[in-house]
């Protein structure tokens, strides 16, 4: 028990934590203002470090993500949007640089088939129970003379008394 | 419902087969993915068929060559731009195939020098050669950014109008030079 109620607080503790791990980045390399230096881990969280590849440059100690994130903050005291500076990355280096793949023609496999599958199974699913109902044989809806005769019988031996075992 | 197997229309029973169908399909990309001789780290360029990024650089300090510019990569005929470092160890193995393309098949060369000291530069080219008919050094790496290198050597092919035509990640290999590199800059060369 305790040591359940220790793990709660450790996690409460992590997810509490502000900005989490501090990643790779340098004393050297922060930026003055604590406004532009969020954005820059921001937009550095997001983009990937090709040398190790699945790892953001935020986190990597790769030369060139050093070279990077030293460039995003350039680029962000210049004044650009942080779209600007995804932008000016991908120009380089591609789609691939963003670790959240855009949503475009290409990627719509990618996207939306998951949630594709899922639907098709669930109509499947569904078009196969509609069809075992439809085919389970039906009670008819009056009584064949033969069993009419039986609940006749078994009411009448029956006569609203329990006692039958 | 009341069809038996032997009833039932021949769609319905192919039907059946489509597990085995698409296990099929799923089995053989899955053996492409092992066994196509492709690198899954290779990322592709984003910076084919567009114009080579504008830059300007001094050549390595204390050597007496030029420098290499944009410029010196529009209307001078087909360029390979080799990036490359004394302190990478696929550039060394990559250096004679450097001198076999520029003696063998008189392709003009030009080298960026990636984030080097320069007497380490000049030491590494004065022992092994210097097939380099420009040199730029890039110290800080920036030019290698604006190219979309993300590590040496790669090395572009330039067309005549300064446009990036292929990109060759790694060292150049003799088979890459022979269906690859070769036969592209002659097609772009004619």
């Amino acid at each position: 028990m305790t040591s359940r109620v220790i793990a709660v607080f450790f996690l409460l503790g992590l997810a509490l934590s502000p900005g989490g791990p501090a990643g790779a980045v340098q004393p050297d390399e922060m930026l003055a203002d604590p406004v532009l230096e969020a954005r820059a881990r921001e937009i550095s969280a997001g983009i990937r470090c090709l040398v190790c590849q699945n790892e953001s440059i935020d986190s990597s100690n790769a030369d060139l993500a050093h070279d990077l994130r030293v460039l995003i903050r350039e680029r962000l005291v210049a004044g650009d949007s942080d779209q600007d500076v995804r932008d000016f990355l991908v120009a380089r280096y591609g789609d691939f640089v963003l670790l959240d793949p855009p949503v475009k023609p290409r990627t719509w496999i990618l996207w939306f088939g998951p949630p594709a599958v899922l639907l098709l199974g669930a109509a499947g699913i569904l078009v196969y129970f509609r069809r075992r109902a439809l085919s389970a044989p039906r009670p008819s809806e009056s009584l064949s003379a033969a069993e009419r005769r039986r609940v006749d019988e078994l009411l009448a031996e029956g006569d609203g008394s329990e006692t039958r075992n | 419902m009341s069809e038996t197997a032997a009833s039932a229309p021949l769609g319905r029973r192919l039907l059946y087969l489509l597990p085995l169908l698409l296990f099929a399909v799923v089995a053989g990309y899955f053996l492409w993915g092992l066994d196509s001789g492709r690198d899954p780290h290779a990322v592709p360029s984003a910076m084919i068929d567009k114009p080579v990024p504008e830059f300007d650089l001094p050549t390595i300090r204390g050597m007496t060559g030029p420098g290499l510019a944009a410029a010196d990569l529009r209307g001078q005929g087909v360029t390979l731009v080799n990036f490359f470092a004394s302190w990478c160890i696929p550039c060394r193995v990559e250096h004679p195939m450097l001198e076999k393309i520029v003696r063998d098949n008189g392709v003009r060369l030009v080298g960026i020098n990636y984030k080097n000291k320069p007497e380490e530069a000049r030491a590494w080219l004065a022992k092994l050669g210097n097939p380099y008919a420009r040199i730029g050094a890039d110290e800080s790496g920036r030019v290698a950014i604006d190219w979309g290198v993300y590590g040496v050597p790669e090395t572009f092919i330039v067309d005549n109008e300064g446009r990036i035509r292929y990109r060759q990640l790694g060292p150049l290999t003799p088979e890459a030079i022979r269906d690859t590199v070769m036969p592209l800059i002659r097609k772009l060369g004619s």
